[in-house]
């Protein structure tokens, strides 16, 4: 089992599913279980990408 | 929250919505289908609709858990929770889904049978510790994001040999759903249901992969982009689909990248094969009945099987013949085409199991979408 916080309150979920965790992983939850680790990494070059959208031009209608 | 704020920047979802609207050729037709109802309920909240192309239509799948299941086993349910020594544990969802004739497990609890909600497997497995003199019997339902939770109560209560757990398994598979969606002849009849491609679920993919999908790519020319639940997630996949459909592509992308792989959990998978086994086929409301579409326990957990300790019979029943829920879940009709929409049907009484849950495109449409029709009407 472990502590996770859910904007800001605590709530203890297992995390039977899940290898190697260590504190201070994001997860994602369902019904009470840790279904499996967010990519920070993946999670920022995401965002990046997006970002790049907002300021580039948009492209021409094909 | 982190990750999730980022995901639900509104300026970011206006911008995507801009890139979308240059991306897509006016002449063509773009529908998508989102399976999941996690999809369909954050359309819906963030108005998604509204800011796409007119010529860029999202069509609801039954991926909502309560939705698909059928008025039978809800029957089946109740008629377990009526036992005098049964305790029947249930998702909070569970409690207004209409069986047959009305009945619903919140009024046999009211006519005094033992259901109680529970937010995690765990709570069911504590409360057969708690009360050994009950039968407590979990009933399972959902997709793959639900049946590792089941498994792993099966394993605690195997392990402590726990006499009085069992489980109504009623646990069903995503990529079978979507299959039968794309082939079936009667689905294929009612002619409405064209889809240019899938929004593939957030949740269950982070258990099953991208791979599964692989297959419709292939086999069925269809575009598949998993996604995240938040709304940026959300007009991100509908791009990156525009672009599939203008190039002519068929592939599996991932947008949910920071938390699906392309294996998936290995860990829930490996518990989940280790506990269930296929059904040849199962009932799905909306879609009949579907082959190798269900999970049941298998032999060596026959022990915890509840349809076997309590000799339970399959019952099949139909649904209220005015709820529209089989279409809409096949995506051939939307809430509003309903009759008994926002009249007898709301939440609080619900006619049919798309109007109970939130993942239920009709109690989406309810709760998001219904002052939009007003607008819309009014503007016109
Ligand atoms: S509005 Fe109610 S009765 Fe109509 S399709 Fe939806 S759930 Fe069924």
């Amino acid at each position: 089992m472990a502590r996770v916080m859910l904007d800001g309150v605590g709530k203890v979920v297992s995390v039977a599913l899940i290898e190697d965790l260590k504190v201070g992983d994001f997860v994602v939850i369902h019904v009470g279980y840790a279904l499996t680790k967010i990519d920070p990494e993946e999670a920022e070059r995401t965002l990046a990408i997006l970002r790049e959208l907002g300021v580039a031009q948009p492209e021409a209608a094909s | 929250m982190k990750y999730v704020d980022e995901f639900r920047d509104g300026k970011l979802a206006r911008t995507l919505a801009t890139e979308i609207a240059s991306a897509v050729d006016p002449a063509q037709s773009y529908r998508f289908m989102e399976f999941c109802g996690g999809h369909t309920h954050a359309i819906s909240r963030y108005g998604l609709e509204d800011m796409l192309p007119t010529n860029v239509q999202m069509i609801h799948g039954p991926g909502c858990p309560v939705c698909v299941l059928p008025a039978g086993r809800i029957d089946m349910a109740i008629q377990l929770a009526e036992r005098p020594e049964v305790t029947l544990c249930v998702y909070g969802d569970l409690m207004r889904v209409p069986g047959s004739q009305g009945a619903s497990l919140m009024r046999a609890k009211a006519r005094g049978a033992d259901v109680r909600m529970v937010y995690s497997t765990l709570d069911a497995i504590a409360i057969a510790e708690q009360e050994p003199d009950r039968e407590v019997v979990f009933f399972a339902i959902g997709f793959e994001t639900t049946t590792p939770p089941t498994a792993v109560a099966i394993r605690l209560a195997a392990r402590k040999k726990l006499g009085n757990f069992t489980v109504f398994c009623n646990h069903v598979l995503t990529p079978s759903a979507i299959q039968t969606i794309l082939e079936s002849p009667e689905i294929r009849d009612i002619g409405r249901v064209e889809i240019d491609g899938f929004i593939g679920p957030a949740h269950v993919s982070t258990v099953i992969g991208t791979q599964p999908y692989e297959f419709f790519a292939e086999e069925f020319g269809q575009p598949v982009v998993i996604a995240g639940f938040e709304p940026v997630d959300v007009m991100q996949a509908i791009l990156m689909l525009v672009r599939q459909v203008n190039d002519g592509r068929h592939e599996i992308e991932n947008q949910y990248i920071r938390a699906v792989t392309r294996g998936g959990n290995v860990r829930a998978k490996a518990e989940v094969a280790d506990i269930f086994e296929l059904r040849d086929q199962f009932e799905w409301r909306g879609l009949g009945p579907v082959p190798y579409s269900g999970l049941r326990l298998k032999a060596a957990y026959a022990d915890y099987d509840a349809e076997r300790r309590f000799a339970m019979t399959d019952i099949t029943a139909p649904d209220n013949p005015a709820c529209e829920c089989g279409s809409i879940l096949r995506g051939a009709k939307k809430p509003a085409d309903c009759k008994l929409f926002g009249t007898v049907c709301t939440p609080e009484t619900p006619m049919g199991s798309c109007m109970v849950s939130s993942e239920g495109a009709c109690a989406a449409h309810w709760t998001y979408g219904r002052f939009r029709d007003l607008q819309r009407k009014q503007a016109s």
